[in-house]
């Protein structure tokens, strides 16, 4: 009898680990009805303007899924905090109210795919902002494709994102540029010629980078001497470290997320660890710093724009609203959101309507856009091609070191 | 293979096992003596790093006295969530008390979230532990040798409650046979209760031993620790201290190894600590250690 009950309890045990952490990949993410039970969505409304003189009118409902919780938190708040700037700087198009819903994706895919499910078939939206990152960006545009509904990635920078997609676009550029962008400097700035390579092979974003960085790198002239991988939510990495440290690379590049990235430095250190780290745009968050401390000082990164580097009017006009409303620092997140919300009115404006169709055609025809992080062109599948900046963490700052053109 | 290397990949995995000891530890003392696997024990480690980060960053308390009072609070919790969740359920079926521990856990996790907000905070290790030992090309942590002694120190103190102590005796009891303990007029509440706050305790003191070692706290990172120290604690021999302490190193030890010397397994390394859970329990369901405490 007591058998029976423990093997029963460690098969909850188990099966409980696999739906917290691997839930399974299916090519239709649509999930098989609405597993709500373990969801806690929170649905924020926007703050309404005056809503009273537009009345008569319905309002122009944007979607937004984006990671408010869960291990890359941080950018879904960032970003959602500049959604909300950019609203209240434009809060009406053709002459409607914008109103804007969000769905916590968790961090998840399956949550990001459920969350757009909800906005499409619950909220009815005419188009949607999001997610922070391209696993789960193409987990929910599998969704907003069928129901030909507009969905704008601020920093879904995976070249795969918007392949044989056509309701997908996004306002970022992508990772073969920043993976070339990153090998160039390391291998003529830093006269860098062994590279190693900390890898978090959960993630499309990490991986694909990782492998442009790697070829880019190569064909400079450099060469790999070690690469190890990891898992998002990893938290110790002192096997990995110890492995590249033996291999005596002169540069580390670390294709991740800030939450692995803050991790790693601190070891790196505590290992002994001593070279020159470099990563992309997923380091770029305030928590990277406050985790990393003292580890990440003169970590190195490519990102999509830095307050220092700022060159539109629309860019100054936003960091002014922003700082008044937040009293911190806009960072590259918050400008990106802001970007993806800008974009889509401009979108909806020459549209002249709401129809998804008639966005979409607007939305591929975005020429020459002046948006908060730069200009913006919307070139073929539906990518930005925009320009980089390379940031250094001085004093426990991103500090601006350069702009590259694409 | 350089000595060296291999010298400082099983340190490497000295440390990560002694925190998974450590937590696994309180596991099994619920386990042991209740025969209830309390899943709510990684979130409950949560729980106290956060009252210790509060502690620390709100209060400024010194450290030492913000870790305290998160050992103590978080002991309180525990025995409230049994108060709560579990004593309600002491009389039905096992399963019901098993799927009542998985609500507290998502309970906690959630209520985290609303509470603490999604975003990481950064837990500053104090300086104290801050120490970094260099001997002949190996780097030692001061924090991994605290967190071996500490480990060491609570199992000592545990397996003291456990059997030097009236308490113990009726601890041991209980997990004997439950009824009868009661018929000898055993308050079994309150031992059950106590038994809560030691295991709360000592999560608590791994928690905030993990954030100091990984000092990025977020309402979700006890379930990884959590289910980790589970398969230390079945590994051991669950309901086992000294099983549970020496699982946990064992498992970080495999890990670490496995990551370091089959770099391209290494985001296998949970599906490998469930491999053992799984190959343990075709081959020797007892664990390691067996079991001391009869069924």
């Amino acid at each position: 009898m007591k058998s029976i009950d423990t093997e029963k309890v460690y098969m909850i045990a188990v099966s409980r680990y696999f739906q917290v952490y691997h839930s399974v990949q299916e090519d239709d993410m649509r999930p098989k009805g609405f597993p709500i039970i373990f969801l806690s969505v929170f649905i924020l409304f926007s703050i309404g303007g005056p809503a009273f003189s537009q009345a008569k009118k319905e309002p122009v409902r944007i979607g937004v899924f984006l990671p408010m919780t869960g291990g890359v938190a941080s950018y879904g708040q960032m970003e959602w905090a500049g959604i909300q700037v950019a609203r209240d700087m434009k809060p009406t198009v053709l002459g409607r109210t914008v109103e804007l819903f969000l769905v916590d994706e968790k961090s998840d895919r399956i949550e990001a795919a459920n969350a757009v499910d909800r906005l499409i078939s619950k909220n009815r939206v005419h188009a949607i902002i999001g997610t922070a990152t391209s696993s789960n960006t193409m987990a929910g545009s599998a969704i907003a494709e069928k129901a030909k509904i507009p969905i704008v990635s601020p920093t879904a920078t995976d070249p795969r994102v918007t392949q044989n997609r056509k309701y997908t676009f996004r306002v970022c550029f992508i990772d073969p540029f920043q993976g070339e962008v990153a090998a160039r400097y390391a291998y003529q700035s830093l006269k860098a010629r062994r590279a190693a390579l900390l890898i978090d092979r959960a993630q499309d974003y990490c991986v694909d980078l990782a492998k442009f960085f790697e070829d880019s790198f190569k064909k400079q002239g450099g060469k790999i001497v070690q690469k190890t991988y990891c898992q998002s939510g990893d938290q110790d990495f002192t096997a990995q470290l110890s492995a590249i440290m033996s291999s005596r690379p002169d540069i580390l590049y670390l294709p991740n997320y800030y939450t692995e990235d803050a991790l790693i430095c601190k070891q790196a250190v505590e290992l002994g660890l001593k070279v020159p780290i470099m990563s992309a745009d997923g380091a770029q968050a305030p928590e990277l710093i406050k985790i990393g401390g003292k580890a990440v000082e003169g970590f190195m990164l490519t990102g999509h724009f830095e307050k220092e580097g700022a060159t539109t009017k629309l860019a100054r006009r936003f960091i002014r609203n922003y700082e008044s409303k937040y009293k911190t620092d806009a960072s590259g997140f918050d400008a990106l959101g802001a970007d993806a919300y800008f974009v889509l009115m401009n979108a909806i404006e020459r549209a002249g309507s709401t129809d998804g169709q008639k966005i979409r055609a607007a939305l591929a025809s975005t020429r020459k856009f002046e948006g908060v992080s730069g200009v913006i062109n919307i070139g073929e599948n539906g990518n930005a091609i925009k320009s980089m900046v390379i940031l250094q963490v001085r004093d426990g700052k991103f500090r601006y070191v350069a702009t590259v053109n694409p | 293979m350089d000595i060296s290397f291999f010298v400082q990949q099983v340190i490497n995995g000295i440390a990560l096992g002694s925190l998974y000891g450590l937590i696994a530890i309180g596991y099994t003392l619920v386990y042991g003596i209740l025969r209830l696997i309390n899943f709510a024990h990684g979130d409950v480690m949560m729980v106290g790093c956060y009252v210790a980060f509060y502690g620390i960053f709100l209060f400024s308390f010194p450290w030492w006295a913000s870790f305290l009072i998160a050992i103590l609070l978080t002991a309180v919790v525990g025995v409230m969530i049994d108060i709560g969740a579990y004593r309600p359920v002491r009389n039905a079926p096992r399963i019901s008390a098993l799927i009542t521990a998985i609500g507290v856990s998502f309970l906690l996790e959630n209520l985290g979230l609303v509470v603490f907000g999604g975003r990481p905070k950064a837990f500053v290790r104090p300086d104290f532990f801050s120490g970094v030992r260099d001997i002949a090309g190996v780097r030692i942590l001061d924090l991994n040798i605290w967190t071996l002694l500490i480990t060491l120190i609570l199992l000592g103190i545990i397996l003291l409650v456990i059997y030097r102590t009236k308490a113990g005796r009726a601890m041991r009891c209980i997990a004997f046979d439950m009824e009868t303990t009661r018929l000898m007029g055993v308050d079994i509440n309150r031992i059950i209760a106590v038994t809560f706050a030691i295991g709360s305790a000592a999560a608590a003191a791994g928690g905030i031993m993990w954030a100091m070692r990984y000092p990025q706290i977020n309402p979700l990172m006890g379930i990884l620790p959590g289910l980790k120290a589970f398969v230390a604690a079945v590994l051991g021999g669950i309901g086992n201290v000294t099983g549970a302490m020496l699982g946990g190193l064992l498992i970080g030890i495999i890990e670490i190894v496995m990551v370091a010397f089959q770099p391209d397994l290494a985001g296998y390394r949970d599906a490998m600590a469930f491999a053992i859970l799984i190959l343990i329990l075709l081959f020797r369901p007892t664990g390691l250690m067996g079991t001391k405490l009869p069924d």
